[in-house]
């Protein structure tokens, strides 16, 4: 019940986030409608750094407490953060491409920086299927989690330095964004982080409902 | 016994075994002398290349250098089940990472010294400052802390020795960020004070990491 009202709010607040993107912000002047996309581009960067705070929350609890269901949430998250930060990679393309005349811009700390989150969420998912015991999969998994998320302040950190820019400003921080477009921005990210959730959550589901088939057929060859 | 006189024995046993085989320390010495003799090659030895590319060439070398010698840390103990002998030994889990680290840092060092000069002589570069040696041994150590934790992950693996550089590398990517840019400062000559703000970086990569492995290190290896 629980997940059909959220499944309910996602669409509603998807649809009025399409509505308030199309046909209540006004155009960008300098960069016209391709600035449509930052609408698209800021919530599936904020949703790989949120993906990846759910790993570290998963592994923590995980190696510490030992149940099964953190690591189906650290294993969840890490599947769809990597589907969300693939995203954010293709748009910050798209982005790059007409406002920078490239498709990559390795100035850009941001896009850079998601490259590599990109890089860490592989070795997260990869590590775990490399390994032989599923147990020691997901402890492995859980540890590459937590040194992956302390790594990213420094991510940030150095690829912003690398080209002697500042640190990225927090989005709401930078001047000068018109306040409908700001509003836009924000129910955007909103609905995307429902969809993630409801995304997350659909996944630890079908996660446990594989372990109980996995047991089951155990069971069942057992018997035979 | 107390907790660093069992650190000295573990690093002491991994030096012993080194000075006897003498595998990891040549065979990464060749294998960064190659690769410094393949980047020549690469990018041609003009002095305004190497001006460009020098300091990528010195860490790519070492990085790479550092996954070689790092995979064997713990390829060693695994074979002849040495690692299992270890487990049953009287002494806390992290005994055994400190231990580790201290070896593979060892063992680093002395490639890197001798790496340092060559590299000096066939570019003609001036290496041997104290920033560069400062930063080569802050870096080493940032390199030691993460990729001994992972390699003791990675042997556990059913690829071995394929996981590690897929784990280590992302991870050590600020580092090398960091070390690259630093270096290149202090081949153009530049004073301490001109290397910031990469040190701090360096500096607390290395802090944060070595805690943080320490404090997880037991979590990999129990059974």
């Amino acid at each position: 019940m629980k997940r059909l009202i959220l499944w309910g709010l996602g669409l509603v607040l998807m649809f009025l986030a399409l509505y308030l993107v199309f046909l209540y912000a006004p155009i960008e002047k300098v960069m016209g409608i391709v600035q449509k996309n930052f609408y698209l581009m800021v919530p599936m960067g904020w949703l790989s750094l949120l993906s990846y705070f759910v790993i570290f929350i998963g592994s923590i609890f995980y190696l510490t407490k030992r149940d099964r269901k953190w690591d189906d949430l650290a294993y969840s998250a890490a599947e769809v953060g990597i589907i969300f930060t693939s995203l954010a990679l293709m748009v910050g393309s798209i982005w790059a491409r007409p406002i920078w005349g490239v498709w990559w811009a390795w100035e850009e700390p941001r896009l850079t920086t998601t490259l590599v989150l990109w890089f860490i969420y592989l070795a997260c998912l990869l590590v775990r299927s490399l390994t032989v015991e599923e147990g020691r999969g997901a402890t492995f998994a859980a540890v590459v989690g937590v040194i992956g998320f302390i790594d990213i302040p420094f991510v940030i950190l150095s690829t912003s330095l690398w080209r002697g820019m500042h640190p990225p400003l927090i989005i709401f921080e930078e001047g000068g964004l018109d306040p409908r477009m700001r509003l836009t921005l924000m129910l955007s990210i909103v609905a995307y982080t429902v969809l993630y959730v409801v995304i997350l959550m659909q996944r630890v589901a079908i996660r446990r409902d594989e372990a109980e088939v996995k047991k089951l057929k155990g069971l069942v060859s057992q018997e035979s | 016994m107390s907790f660093w006189s069992k650190v000295i024995a573990i690093t002491r046993k991994d030096a012993l075994s080194e000075l006897r085989t003498k595998e990891i320390i040549s065979a990464v010495l060749v294998f960064a002398l190659l690769v410094i003799l393949i980047f020549n090659f690469a990018f041609g030895a003009r002095p305004e290349a190497v001006d460009l590319v020098a300091s990528g060439m010195l860490w790519v070398t070492f990085a790479f250098a550092g996954v070689l010698s790092l995979n064997r840390a713990f390829i060693v103990e695994k074979e002849d089940n040495c690692l299992d002998g270890l487990l049953i030994c009287p002494m806390s889990r992290e005994v055994i990472y400190v231990g580790k680290v201290l070896a593979s840092l060892l063992f680093m060092l002395i490639v890197e010294a001798i790496a340092l000069p060559v590299f000096a002589l066939l570019f003609n570069l001036p290496v041997l400052t104290a920033q560069l040696i400062g930063i080569t041994v802050l870096v080493t150590i940032g390199f030691v802390a993460v990729g001994t934790l992972f390699s003791a992950l990675a042997v556990n693996t059913k690829a071995r020795e394929m996981v590690l550089p897929i784990l280590f590398l992302p991870i050590v990517i600020p580092l090398i960020v960091a070390a690259v840019k630093a270096s290149e400062l202090a081949l153009a000559g530049k004073s301490w004070g001109e290397l910031y703000p990469w040190l701090p970086i360096i500096i607390s990569f290395d802090v944060i990491f070595l805690v943080v492995a320490y404090l997880i290190f037991a979590f990999i290896v129990e059974e």
